[in-house]
């Protein structure tokens, strides 16, 4: 520890001045995309990410089109002002390997079943990156489904630990990923208590796996608060607004 | 109706729900936008919940459209193809007029020429004959309210705000009709046309449809609308 940078001072201070199991300050948004049937937006730390959801609507190329079932297509994608170092806009193999890895946290969300042959597109666009997004990434397009009127089973709510300088640590900030020893990346639907991703990155002990898991749980449950608290939001301002023009 | 005597639920009428809320335990029918897993019924989509006696369903805020038997449309021709049309009906599968549900005499491919009676761009009021999760949807136009658009306006909204557009018993629509001196065609695919002579009438139509959509889930919607109406017109008049 005494070469690297300290991420964790002797009072469990991190180096943007979290505690050991505090959420970056977190802003959600719904519905900012006129254009697309349902959209979302989310600001973590120095995270910035939008989320576009189209349809169900006719899959093109049409043979990829299922009998029984709706496919869930999905874009990750890091815009090329998003990291310090220009990023080529061309999808990396880093970018693919997300792109599969939200569709499968979203899939089990998704009422798929209901609409055959249909295609659902989510896109996800980060516009700043700051560790994380990959969480990140499917809290806003769950949220992003879920405006769009597409019938789920939960949101998925996600969030990660792991272990930094040492301490186990919740939502790890890029600084936190890189020079840390281990990150575990977790997705959750809370209400259906499922589990839809979980990778690990880094060295663990058994015990310390089990106390992040339950570190990255307790994150998910705090970002599935604010998803929810975020789409009702538009909706009770309007009624808000109403109920005042009716009382005068 | 024993209205949650034995049988607990968990929230208030008309409360905003999203997905994946638990709605009720026990003994309850999973209505319109709920699912049941085991004894718990949850939401499946944002929206307010509705209690009504053993059924539990919730009331959707934003839904996209998909066809059922007997409705009214209003579609878009995007294709002609040998034996009939293929129209867009704002919905997730494209729908199929057949020239025989068009022509009111026998359809002869080698005499007909379908552009002469509908066009790529032209729109229709239609119905919808059938669909099932195998086959996409068709349509008829042969009935005589039905069949291509040739004036007015189009406005778009969201399928789910379309119960409300017609109100109870038509309450919303036959006000709307009789206050803006409009012909206001409801298609329950989240389209309506709207013709009058009158151009600002058309206005204050869509005025009012605008502003029931943005106020959907509120109470009182009719009387506030028909007072915004009225207070429009006197300054016109």
């Amino acid at each position: 520890m005494s070469l690297g940078t300290v991420l964790v001072s002797e009072e469990g201070i991190r180096k943007d001045g979290r505690k050991l199991n505090e959420l970056r300050p977190m802003k959600l948004e719904v519905g900012i995309l006129s254009n697309a049937d349902g959209s979302a937006y989310v600001e973590q730390g120095k995270n910035k990410i939008l989320a576009a959801v189209y349809g169900p609507r006719e899959v093109h190329p049409r043979h990829l089109a299922l009998p029984d079932r709706a496919v869930l297509q999905c874009r990750y994608h890091m815009a090329p002002f998003s990291v310090e170092e220009r990023k080529s806009p061309a999808p990396s193999r880093r970018e693919v390997e997300l792109s599969k890895v939200i569709r499968e946290a979203l899939e089990p969300a998704v009422f798929l079943e209901k609409f055959p042959r249909t295609s659902i597109d989510v896109f996800i666009e980060v516009l700043q990156a700051d560790g994380g997004t990959r969480c990140a990434g499917v809290t806003v397009a769950s949220l992003a489904l879920a405006d769009a009127g597409i019938p789920m089973r939960d949101l998925v709510a996600a969030c990660a630990a792991g272990k930094a300088g040492g301490h186990l640590v919740l939502d790890l900030n890029d600084l936190e990923d890189k020079e840390g020893e281990a990150d575990v990346p977790v997705a959750y639907m809370p209400n259906y208590g499922a589990v839809a991703l979980l990778q690990m990155d880094g060295l663990l002990t058994i015990e310390e796996f089990k106390q992040t898991m339950d570190l990255a749980l307790e994150g998910c449950k705090q970002v599935y608060g604010l998803q929810k608290e975020a789409l009702k939001a538009k909706y009770l301002a309007v009624r808000a607004e109403v109920e005042e023009v009716e009382e005068e | 109706m024993g209205k949650g005597e034995i049988l607990p639920f968990f929230l208030e009428n008309r409360q905003i729900v999203t997905p994946g809320d638990l709605l009720a335990e026990g003994d309850y029918l999973a209505g319109n936008n709920t699912y049941r897993q085991d004894a718990r019924i949850y939401a499946s989509r944002l929206g307010l919940v509705e209690y009504k006696g053993r059924l539990i369903q919730v009331v959707a805020l934003n839904t996209f459209y998909v066809p059922s038997i007997g409705d009214q449309v209003i579609g878009k021709i995007v294709e002609i193809n040998l034996h009939g049309w293929t129209v867009n009906i704002n919905s997730p599968y494209m729908a199929n007029l057949k020239a025989s549900e068009a022509l009111d005499r026998p359809f002869k491919p080698q005499r007909d020429e379908l552009s002469d009676f509908l066009d790529i761009g032209d729109l229709i009021l239609a119905k919808v004959i059938s669909f099932d999760r195998t086959r996409d949807p068709s349509l008829t136009i042969r009935e005589p309210e039905l069949g291509k658009i040739t004036y007015g306006q189009i406005i778009r909204v969201s399928p789910a705000k379309i119960p409300r557009i017609i109100g109870r018993k038509g309450s919303m629509i036959t006000m709307l009709k009789k206050e803006t001196r409009c012909n206001i065609t409801v298609g329950q695919n989240g389209l309506i046309a709207i013709s009058s002579r009158s151009r600002e009438d058309e206005k204050m139509a869509l005025l009012a449809i605008r502003k029931i959509e943005e106020e959907a889930h509120t109470l009182g919607l009719t009387d506030r609308v028909t007072e915004m109406l009225r207070k429009e017109r006197g300054d016109v008049v």
